[in-house]
């Protein structure tokens, strides 16, 4: 730790820039009848303020993945639709001054009736957000795949559940940061935006400028983000727009109350989950209805959380036939998008607390119905087109079961139970799926209004290699990390490929969209970096050993092609002879005419990885959604203090195979970071909002995430490794598994724990609050 | 998230401070660990602020007479490590929850009652042992109970104009027993529900906090001192306190189910304490 990070609030790339503070909407829903901004830009010190009109005149709503007319805009212009909404924008010379004119902005309001939950925003007579759509109801696709209805039909038991999901973030330790000129050549920006790059030619549509005349930079350092950044591009936008008014840059900080109030969480989901069982445990069949809550606008890329788990949405289980309602609906909440676990933790969520209801049902225990139903074999096609590369599912469950004591669990349960106490096991088996397949977005349209030669597809990630005249190679990558080490592996991987001494490689992240090379799917997301970007790395740095095999061929007089780079050297197996990569490179900077004709001269070069398997989706409506699938299989056991109800995390056991394991101790930290977000979701963090549509968790007193003192539970990690037939080092991606798996294992202990006091549970959080009023609805006469 | 403007002060002397807290729309500061966050978010904006903590006399720590008088620039910090706190065991056994000890080394004792933050721990102490808060102000110096010293949730007996000086608790004594608990969501967040508690032979006083409006204190009498004998006139006891709709971390009735058994448990703890002094 040197304390020399360079994240983006510590860059001054523009001399002269302002600062921006943001007016926003204190209304759930209110028609914005006028907008008075001449007092604020009449304010000392005050450069330019915008609002409704001047966005309005300038700004093209954002291009959605529906046609259900519901503009989005990077701020309010006909109507507030969630508090916090932007509404108007103040550029000054520092931000107090700047917050002291926000005060002076005037808008006029007239309060509409508001949709806060999802089941009212569903019924008839609810109020529409949007008018001209008609509707709440953003997007609502069904499918249906294999034998559904029969295996309905033939089951021996059908078990049914009903399951809500809360709101809630990964609460990043910087919030966004934008830095934004409106120049001559070019809108040039400086944000922590770390894509899905398919917003940057949003961006620009939505400023109305080429693509190429947005200049993105990203800086090396981001402070964390866990999918929440990704939620930054509205307010390019707004930035850029800004900047144009002022006629100078602007930089916009935003601070801690504005990113709880409005910068993105995971979407919330009420769904229901029903299985055919046969006599035996033995799922056949699914129907899995699901509505995701995702605020006030749909904003890009959901209706994703739908679709991102597509191809595994039957999970860990060989089940042959699902039928799937996919509903997103518009309320008076923040918009939704990224969350670690994206579309994970809340299918799972109903998936595994499903399963759970099957062993009750069948009588069987939660280990052993999982088991009769876990996928054997591999490659294995999911009906809904997914295509699990590579696993050994039973392993995993075994091990767990092993290694995190499953059986001596029981006993502490039984014990607990004789003396009055509660004390619970849940399991949580959850496929992970990493490096998506765009053309899941495709999904949202129905497949005859999908346009032909207008199919999405795949996740291409472009790498920059190089050897300089020393023979030390330096990888560029535009992965814009958050912290997870992307350089330190990717440095590893070229060595190791390139039989180089660490120390003669460096690795290098910078993303400036007019010098580093992207792409479509470029940016840190949906666990991309293991199975993608260091495909890339090989990619390019095969092409400079080719080059450096071409330049040693010189100095052994031997042909090129059966050279072998190891130990620094470039060698003639046939002969043992062999030179220094560093003097063969030097051949090829300073002595190419030597080079044999035809031979490559390239020293620096880029590689790219075009996943295989990643195809657009079928007419039949199936997608394999990701590259990659891994496995997480997770325990928990919980203790609940009989009196106080407050629950005690007593063992955490999780088992990962993320494929070929690339750094242990990077993966450790993100078993680890996922686990306790996902603990957040399970027992602390929710976005809540009164009836009346108000935020009640927009400051840390409410908005509660687990720190140092709520992670001392006992864990017990461990890993197999299935590598992935479909990546050149057989990684797969490691980054979100635990957050979807931990927090439905914790609802599993939680309701086991409670069950002979027979208490359903169906939502999160879990604490001693609920707990109570759930036993005292169970205790109450009816 | 930047204040509005505000003058700032720094007065020499407690006088001084006065004059300035006279002349209106002035606020003291302290600490800081409420004050900051309340103007930062707008929330409150006076135009002055006056800032005691280098007032001379007001950084006194000291025993006089039975009593532990802390004064008004003392750190919780301080107080939590000082050998003469203890004098006064409950303030030892509360002070690990108020907050984190990086706000405990800003925050300062008297700042936490003037606030009167209705979950907060020490307001609760201060009234389960009849502490006496001193107040100076135009009209001189004076003494508030203080059982009496909050009138409402986040408002004391304080005048505009006058300024906490100091706090005095009674020390300890031969055959007393003490207790203290409480339940948050998390380590060091606001109490759902929390009790100080004293005993003397049978006598008790019980202080409840994070339940109401302001702290609230109950004398009883121990027949059955045992836990289980206490749960019926504890629960009793707190369906009778409770006074609060509760929030999503803590709903009425848990608050209320927290309190009985929190109280049960520490008048009991309590007791046996004062049963070995």
């Amino acid at each position: 730790m040197a304390g020399a990070g360079r994240f983006v609030d510590d860059l001054d790339p523009l001399p002269g820039t302002l600062v921006a503070a943001v007016v926003r909407s204190p209304h759930p829903h209110a028609r914005i009848r006028a907008a008075d901004l001449e007092a604020a830009r009449a304010h000392p010190g005050v450069a330019a303020v915008i609002g409704p009109d001047e966005v309005r005149a300038a700004v093209r709503p954002f291009p959605l993945s529906t046609t259900t007319p519901m503009p989005y805009l990077p701020s309010a212009t006909d109507a507030a639709r969630y508090v916090g909404e932007p509404v108007a924008v103040v550029v000054a010379t520092d931000r107090y001054v700047a917050e002291d004119a926000c005060e002076l902005v005037a808008i006029d309001y007239e309060p509409l009736d508001v949709v806060v939950d999802t089941r009212s925003a569903l019924s008839d007579d609810a109020v529409l957000l949007h008018p001209e759509a008609g509707t709440n109801v953003a997007t609502d696709r069904t499918f249906s795949f294999g034998p559904v209805d029969d295996a309905f039909d033939r089951a021996d038991h059908v078990v049914h559940g009903e399951y809500t999901f809360p709101r809630y973030s990964s609460v990043p330790m910087e919030c966004y940061g934008v830095v934004a000129h409106w120049g001559v050549d070019a809108v040039e920006v400086w944000a922590n935006f770390h894509g899905p790059f398919t917003m940057v030619p949003v961006v620009a549509g939505a400023l109305g400028v080429p693509v190429s005349r947005l200049r993105l930079h990203v800086p090396a350092d981001i402070g964390g983000s866990f999918g929440i950044k990704s939620g930054i591009y509205p307010y390019v936008v707004l930035m850029a727009l800004a900047s144009k008014h002022a006629g100078r840059p602007v930089r916009w900080t935003e601070d801690r109350v504005e990113h709880l109030l409005s910068s993105s969480s995971g979407a919330g989901r009420v769904m229901t989950f029903s299985a055919a069982v046969g006599a035996d445990g033995t799922v056949d069949a699914l129907r899995v209805d699901l509505v995701d809550d995702v605020g006030a606008y749909l904003r890009p890329p959901e209706p994703s959380t739908l679709y991102r788990c597509f191809g595994n949405i039957t999970g860990a289980y060989d089940v042959p036939a699902v039928a799937i309602r996919a509903r997103a609906v518009v309320t008076n909440r923040a918009p939704t998008g990224l969350n670690r676990g994206f579309g994970g933790q809340q299918l799972y969520f109903g998936l595994e607390r499903l399963m759970d209801a099957v062993a009750g049902r069948t009588g069987l225990d939660v280990a052993e119905v999982r088991r009769r139903n876990l996928v054997r074999s591999f490659p294995h096609r999911t009906p809904t087109g997914g295509l699990y590369d590579s696993g050994d599912y039973t392993g995993a469950l075994d091990l767990l079961l092993a290694k995190g004591g499953y059986d001596e669990l029981r006993t502490r349960q039984s014990l607990a139970r004789a003396e009055g106490a509660y004390y619970g096991v849940g399991l949580a088996l959850v496929v992970d799926p990493s490096g998506t397949n765009i053309g899941y977005v495709g999904l949202a349209t129905p497949a005859a209004d999908r346009k032909p030669g207008r199919d999405k597809s795949g996740s291409t990630e472009i790498v920059r290699a190089s050897v300089d005249l020393q023979g030390v190679v330096t990888v560029l990558l535009g992965s814009v990390p958050q912290g997870q080490g992307h350089a330190t592996v990717a440095r590893r991987v070229a060595a190791s490929r390139l039989g180089l001494p660490v120390s003669q490689v460096r690795a290098t992240v910078d993303m400036d969209t007019a010098s580093t090379p992207w792409t479509v799917t470029s940016g840190s997301y949906s666990s991309r970096f293991a199975p993608l970007v260091t495909s890339a790395v090989i990619a390019a740095v095969d092409r400079l050993a080719e080059t450096v095999r071409a330049g040693a061929s010189v100095l052994l007089g031997v042909d090129a092609s059966g050279l072998e780079l190891a130990d620094g050297s470039v060698r003639d197996p046939a002969s043992g002879a062999s030179c220094l990569f560093r003097h063969a490179a030097g051949v090829v900077h300073w002595d190419p005419g030597a080079l044999p004709a035809g031979s490559p001269a390239r020293l620096s070069t880029e590689g790219e990885f075009v996943p295989p398997e990643a195809v657009a989706a079928t007419a039949e409506d199936r997608i394999n959604s990701s590259l990659c699938y891994g496995f997480v299989a997770e325990m928990v056991g919980v203790r609940i203090d009989a009196a106080t109800l407050e629950v005690t995390l007593d063992r955490v056991a999780t088992v990962h195979d993320a494929g070929t394991i690339l750094d242990p101790v990077l993966l450790e930290g993100q078993v680890l970071g996922a686990l306790v977000h996902g603990l957040g979701g399970a027992a602390y963090e929710e976005f809540r909002y009164s009836p009346a549509g108000q935020p009640t968790s927009a400051t840390f007193l409410d908005y509660l995430c687990p720190t140092s003192a709520e992670t001392a539970f006992e864990l017990v990690s461990d890993h197999v490794s299935s590598p992935s037939p479909l990546t050149p080092l057989g990684a797969k991606g490691c980054g979100e598994g635990s957050s979807m798996s931990l927090p439905v294992a914790y609802a599993n202990a939680v309701a086991d724990a409670l069950a002979p006091a027979g208490v359903p549970v169906t939502s999160l959080p879990l604490h001693g609050s609920v707990l109570h009023d759930l036993l005292r609805e169970q205790l109450a006469p009816r | 998230m930047k204040p509005a403007a505000f003058a700032y002060c720094r007065p020499d002397t407690v006088d001084e401070a006065v004059d300035v807290l006279a002349r209106g729309d002035a606020k003291v500061l302290a600490g800081g660990q409420s004050l900051v966050p309340v103007l930062a978010m707008r929330l409150g904006r006076p135009g002055t602020l006056v800032d005691i903590t280098r007032l001379p006399g007001l950084d006194d720590l000291s025993v006089v007479d039975g009593q532990l008088e802390i004064g008004a620039a003392v750190r919780q910090r301080t107080v939590e490590r000082s050998p003469s706190t203890a004098s006064v065991p409950l303030i030892g056994r509360a002070m690990p929850f108020v907050g984190h000890r990086e706000l405990r080394s800003r925050g300062t004792v008297c700042g936490s009652l003037a606030h009167a933050d209705p979950a907060a721990e020490l307001p609760a102490v201060a009234a389960c042992l009849g502490a006496t808060v001193v107040l100076r102000g135009p009209r001189g110096e004076r003494s508030v109970a203080a059982r009496e010293f909050v009138t409402g949730p986040m408002t004391t007996a304080v005048d505009l104009d006058e300024l906490v000086t100091a706090v005095r608790f009674p020390a300890a004594r031969a055959g007393e027993g003490f207790g203290f608990a409480e339940i948050a969501r998390r380590h060091g967040d606001f109490a759902l529900a929390g009790v100080a508690v004293r005993v003397r032979g049978d006598a008790a006083v019980l202080a409840a906090f994070g339940v109401s409006d302001r702290p609230v204190v109950r004398e009883l009498t121990l027949d059955d001192p045992t836990e289980a004998g206490l749960r019926p006139v504890t629960d009793a006891l707190a369906s009778e306190i409770v006074d609060t709709d509760g929030d999503a971390h803590g709903s009425r009735g848990y608050r209320a189910r927290l309190l009985g058994v929190l109280a049960a448990r520490e008048l009991a703890r309590a007791h046996r304490e004062a049963a070995c002094s």
